[in-house]
């Protein structure tokens, strides 16, 4: 760009001159210092993301950049556009959970707990959603910060305290990245082969998984289609935020600052999608289902639980003689 | 109360540097990091200006606007100054600024580069104007001591202005006028969103 500019610099000149030989005859006394280039027709000639530029002789060649107007353009969307996009993604996202806990309530175990258990996610699986999730989580909250710390957290704690906590946020955002990236991997890895698309998924996504009836528990394997399609989700979303991520972690990788401004875009909107994502996977993994949580906790699930939800699974796994382990007498002998 | 502003007149400008030079030593600028630079457009060629360009300390200030922990603040005078204690040296400042004003004590990633610095019209920073502590972290305070700043007040050749936006740009109309040429107030139009008409 730079080198671009550089090498329009003389033609500007030329028109620049050429405008002043236009000028009347009268103004014989041709003054030469008067031909000069203009900032005007520099600016006017300025293609988008351009910068007028120059030679500097000190050391660092990119003070050569005089005039960047395009760097107004970024700070408009991220100090306006991406911070009013992350709040209402946030507050939109936490009304419509709450609307949706008022509507359904919690999920129940329509039959029942049964007491006997069946193991859903062993130590390697829960390892690694664990690592995602955590790290997530404090990406997630201190990327927040960065975002609205300035109209939340600083009127509360005062400027010293919110300076001292935000630039141990951005140390804890910049390194967690990695644990972040590396549960990615772990997941994938797991998960992937469970979660390619299959028929059952299209049966289940018409009656949206029951979600809104009660007592209607369409089949499902040991991910049902809603999973599957958190599952691409994070995929997705992590990579995207990660790959952007490493850039603005190492700017000088993303090439001109244009594109570093581009990474940082794609990677607040990034960050504000996989929040909403995120936020309803967390409700229905915990408040918002009954019995859920102890598959990422335990490992382990109620039968009942897991025919309503996994029906396929449980098929599967019983068939492979797997199955219900625990106390099967619990079951057997009715409590009274 | 003023509103203050630079317009380096490039007709003048003879890129001595001297400006830079007595900044840096003015307020003990650290190494690698220059508050102030000459850029020469069209070098070597017929034509070619230098421009002496700083911190514009613009009106709605791009750096301001995108500073996570909002350490930016405007005195009186319109000055655009920082608080250091609070700057967490994220580097954003630098991708808004138009005219790469902010600069970092390392050149390293996100999370090493240190406190912003950049210049403050010689008006130092938050705490008590003129103390030990204010010079430290940001260098002299000429503008309490009822000064302008050092550069404009010691270029040699009057390019660069420092004072109140109206009067340094009557003063460089005056001269666009007498001389019949000027190659425009670079950067007034991308800070203040409006340029010196002559
Ligand atoms: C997946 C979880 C993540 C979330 C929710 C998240 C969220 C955010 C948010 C909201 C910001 C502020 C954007 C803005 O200023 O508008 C941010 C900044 C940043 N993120 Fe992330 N991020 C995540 C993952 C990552 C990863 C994996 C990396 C690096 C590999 C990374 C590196 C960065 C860096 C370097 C910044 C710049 C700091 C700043 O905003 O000032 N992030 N992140
Ligand atoms: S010139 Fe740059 S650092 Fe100075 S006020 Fe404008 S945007 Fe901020
Ligand atoms: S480097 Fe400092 S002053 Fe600049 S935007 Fe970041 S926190 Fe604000």
């Amino acid at each position: 760009m730079l080198k671009t500019l550089i090498s329009r610099l003389p033609m500007l000149v030329l028109l620049a001159s050429l405008t002043t030989l236009a000028a009347p005859a009268a103004q014989a006394q041709v003054n030469p210092t008067a031909s000069s280039v203009q900032e005007q027709e520099l600016m006017r000639a300025l293609q988008t993301g351009d910068f007028v530029a120059g030679r500097v002789s000190i050391p660092d060649e990119r003070a050569g950049a005089l005039i960047k107007p395009g760097n107004k353009g970024w700070a408009g969307i991220q100090g306006t556009t991406l911070r009013v996009i992350s709040v209402a993604a946030v507050l939109v996202t936490l009304t419509i959970l709450a609307a949706f806990y008022a509507y359904r309530g919690r999920i129940r175990i329509d039959s029942g707990f049964s007491g006997r258990v069946i193991e859903r996610f062993d130590g390697i699986e829960r390892f690694g959603h664990w690592l995602l999730a955590c790290s997530f989580v404090v990406l997630a909250l201190t990327g927040l910060n960065f975002v609205v710390g300035r109209w939340t957290l600083l009127p509360l704690v005062g400027e010293d305290t919110f300076g001292t906590l935000s630039a141990w946020f951005k140390l804890a955002h910049n390194f967690m990245a990695w644990p972040f990236m590396l549960g990615l991997v772990w997941v994938f890895v797991t998960w992937v082969g469970r979660n390619l698309p299959s028929k059952v998924d299209v049966n289940w996504l018409k009656v949206a998984g029951g979600l809104f009836t009660r007592g209607l528990h369409p089949p499902a394997g040991k991910f049902n289609a809603g999973q599957k399609l958190l599952f691409w989700m994070v995929i997705l979303g992590g990579v995207g935020l990660s790959y952007t991520g490493v850039f603005m972690l190492f700017p000088w990788l993303a090439g001109s600052p244009a594109e570093w401004q581009t990474y940082q875009v794609i990677h607040a909107l990034f960050a504000a999608f996989m929040s909403v994502v995120i936020f309803g996977h967390i409700y229905i993994g915990s408040l918002g289902m009954q019995g859920a949580f102890s598959a990422m906790g335990s490992g382990k699930v109620d039968l009942n639980w897991a025919k309503e939800h996994h029906s396929l699974w449980v098929e599967e796994e019983v068939g492979h003689g797997k199955g219900a382990a625990g106390k099967p007498g619990a079951a057997a002998t009715p409590a009274e | 109360m003023a509103r203050m502003k630079f317009l380096c007149d490039a007709d003048r400008c003879i890129e001595c540097n001297a400006c830079v030079t007595a900044c840096k030593n003015e307020h003990e600028v650290p190494w690698g990091i220059n508050r102030r630079r000459v850029v020469t457009i069209n070098d070597g060629l017929p034509g070619e200006r230098s421009v002496s360009m700083a911190c514009m300390h613009c009106t709605d200030a791009p750096c301001a606007a995108v500073c996570p922990v909002n350490c930016f603040y405007t005195t009186d005078d319109a000055v655009v100054l920082h608080n250091k204690d609070t700057c967490i040296g994220c580097g954003y400042c630098f991708f808004a600024c138009p005219f790469g004003a902010p600069q970092y004590p390392q050149v390293g990633n996100f999370g090493t580069r240190g406190k912003m610095d950049k210049c403050t019209y010689c008006s130092g920073g938050p705490e008590a104007d003129m103390s030990q502590a204010e010079y430290v972290k940001y260098g002299a305070n000429r503008l309490a001591e009822g000064k302008l700043p050092i550069c404009a007040e010691m270029c040699s050749t009057k390019a660069l202005l420092a004072g109140d936006g109206d009067i340094i740009a009557e003063i460089y109309r005056e001269r666009v006028v007498t001389r019949g040429y000027g190659s425009g107030a670079w950067g007034w139009r991308t800070a203040y969103g409006d340029t010196v008409t002559v």
